[in-house]
């Protein structure tokens, strides 16, 4: 009697919480995973309409498809060189905002004030500081430099990460400026009556609370890696230095010629390799979390 | 001792205010000259935007922070007598605004059904929405695309807006806002007899007040900033927001585009001077990916 009583709570619970899930679950189920179904279908087929099943065949195709293989290579050497930058000088900024110093509240807004502005809004600006007649060119001639066609040379990446950088340090900052909240004061007092020096209490003590965060900021900037392409077709249009080819081009181009079996199949190979990495981002949250929770 | 430690924090300080200036400067440039006339402006940057044509262009570029004279020349010609850029930004209001209210809508009723019930399967489904929410836009494009196509409503606004309003990022974030609501409060109001609308409405939605202001804060940016949904689902050029055709402002028109790329941060900068706060702890709060 209680039991069947609890099933029929538990079928009511059901229900009540699917009709408030209702309206995002079938947009979700719509506008995402039933067509991302068909995309994998699509991956699988040699043609729309044909029922012709290929397998790995469009995958072969796409490995060796010479522009994929550069976007997949560029938008890899931006990652490697923008995320750890973007963790480094995230916490640098968060470990200076910790120290008394005047302006303090100020700061934290100028750190944070990019993030609200377009990059469509900047681009000008970044356009007269890179240009082969900029001011960045001007000033380096100071100090004897030659000029530098920062856009159509292979630093051209390395503009395009000043502003990924100009952009995102903020978000990052903020998220560990939390994480040093939430360090256990005492500890650090103690650290102080000990007579630790700063580096050792940031090794120590700061750095080890703060792993949790570094990897989810490692992890977030990585995914906001793979989405610089507004930046660089901001700065550089459709066709951009081979170096700026990102992979967002390349399915722009191939959105273009309307080949689905190639869109689709890079679509789900992209989506894997997410996958991969969002499922180590989880492990590493379960064993850091462990670490410091004692 | 002391006198080293005084030392470190001006040092501090120092290095701060560094930081802020190259924060700042691109914004503050950009607002600065979009106050200069056009012939300063193609004197300071001719050589750059080399299609510019008559008047005197300086040898070299100066990138210059108070105008020579200040003038609002460049806004009455953007907004006045070429209203192509008027139209534009009226573009990306129509498609930013619905999406932000139905996002957040349809979110924190979703949240609502993520805080109160909890089970296997729902926090699969959970799982799920957060893995989409991390997908870049190569992966979700090709569905969206597939799916206007379906519908009919390729090149047009509803292409953006609908995948738009369902996107799973506010589910989360709220999701977790809501979760910290004692949950004595809501088992007090079912004791009082509130139906599950009348404990959403009446109890969790006033609540998170400060949440979904936040969350609104985060999602009108990352929208206002679009560029490569409305490249692929818009081919029509009269539909595009002005975050797309800002870019596309040819080389004659800078002292324009200054004045255009200003007025596009206008909402946003608004939004982030009111509500600092909340978008600071809406940020604090994604900074781990589990509920």
């Amino acid at each position: 009697m209680q039991k069947r009583k609890k099933t029929k709570d538990r079928m009511k619970d059901i229900g009540k919480s699917l009709c408030f899930l209702s309206p995002s679950l079938i947009g979700v189920g719509v506008f995402f995973i039933v067509p991302f179904g068909v995309v994998v279908y699509y991956s699988l087929i040699d043609g729309v309409g044909s029922r012709n099943f290929v397998f790995l065949d469009n995958f072969i195709k796409l490995f060796k498809n010479s522009a994929f293989l550069m976007a997949a290579k560029n938008t890899l050497t931006f990652s490697l060189m923008a995320v750890p930058l973007a963790v480094i000088l995230a916490i640098v900024l968060a470990l200076m905002l910790e120290a008394r110093i005047p302006l303090k509240s100020q700061f934290r807004t100028f750190f944070l004030s990019p993030m609200m502005v377009p990059v469509a809004s900047v681009v000008l600006i970044w356009q007269v500081l890179f240009n082969y007649n900029g001011t960045v060119n001007e000033f380096l001639m100071i100090f004897g430099a030659d000029k530098i066609d920062w856009l159509q040379s292979d630093y051209c990446q390395v503009v395009v990460l000043i502003l990924f950088l100009w952009k995102n340090l903020g978000y990052n900052m903020i998220l560990f400026m939390a994480g040093l909240a939430n360090i256990p004061k005492e500890l650090l007092e103690v650290a102080d009556v000990e007579g630790a020096s700063e580096l050792y209490k940031f090794f120590a003590i700061k750095l080890r609370y703060l792993s949790p965060t570094v990897l989810f900021v490692t992890i977030l900037s990585l995914i906001n890696s793979f989405k610089v392409f507004r930046e660089v077709y901001l700065l550089t249009g459709d066709y951009p230095y081979e170096k700026l080819y990102m992979l967002q081009h390349f399915m722009n181009n191939t959105f273009k010629s309307l080949d689905y079996q190639k869109l689709s199949a890079a679509a789900v190979v992209m989506a894997l390799v997410m996958v991969v990495i969002i499922a180590l981002l989880f492990k590493a949250e379960d064993w850091f979390g462990k670490d410091v929770e004692g | 001792m002391k006198k080293k430690h005084y030392f470190g924090r001006g040092a501090m300080f120092v290095l701060c205010a560094l930081f802020a200036i190259a924060f700042l400067l691109p914004t503050v440039l950009t607002i600065t000259n979009s106050f200069m006339s056009e012939s300063e402006i193609n004197s300071n940057y001719g050589m750059i935007f080399s299609t510019t044509t008559g008047g005197y262009v300086s040898e070299t570029v100066n990138l210059k922070f108070i105008p020579d004279k200040v003038t609002f020349s460049q806004y009455i010609n953007g907004l006045i007598k070429s209203p192509e850029y008027l139209l534009k930004f009226w573009n990306s209001i129509i498609l930013v605004v619905p999406i932000v209210i139905f996002q957040v809508v349809v979110a924190s009723i979703a949240a609502y059904s993520f805080t109160r019930w909890r089970g296997k399967i729902r926090s699969g489904i959970f799982f799920f929405y957060v893995i989409l929410m991390l997908m870049p836009y190569q992966v979700t494009l090709v569905p969206n695309y597939l799916v206007s196509k379906w519908l009919g409503i390729l090149n047009t606004r509803w292409s953006i807006i609908l995948p738009g309003m369902f996107a799973p990022f506010s589910v989360f974030l709220l999701t977790k806002f809501m979760r910290r609501i004692p949950y004595s409060l809501i088992e007090a109001a079912k004791m009082d007899g509130a139906g599950e609308w009348q404990i959403f409405t009446k109890v969790c939605l006033p609540q998170c007040r400060s949440a979904l202001y936040s969350i609104t804060i985060l999602v009108f940016i990352d929208y206002w900033n679009m560029v490569e949904q409305p490249l692929i689902l818009l081919q029509d050029a009269d539909s595009q927001p002005l975050s797309v055709f800002l870019s596309s402002i040819n080389a004659g028109e800078i002292g324009l585009a200054f004045a255009m790329a200003t007025i596009y941060m206008v909402p946003s900068l608004l939004l982030f001077l009111h509500g600092e706060e909340y978008l600071v702890e809406g940020i604090a709060n994604s900074g781990s990916v589990k509920g």
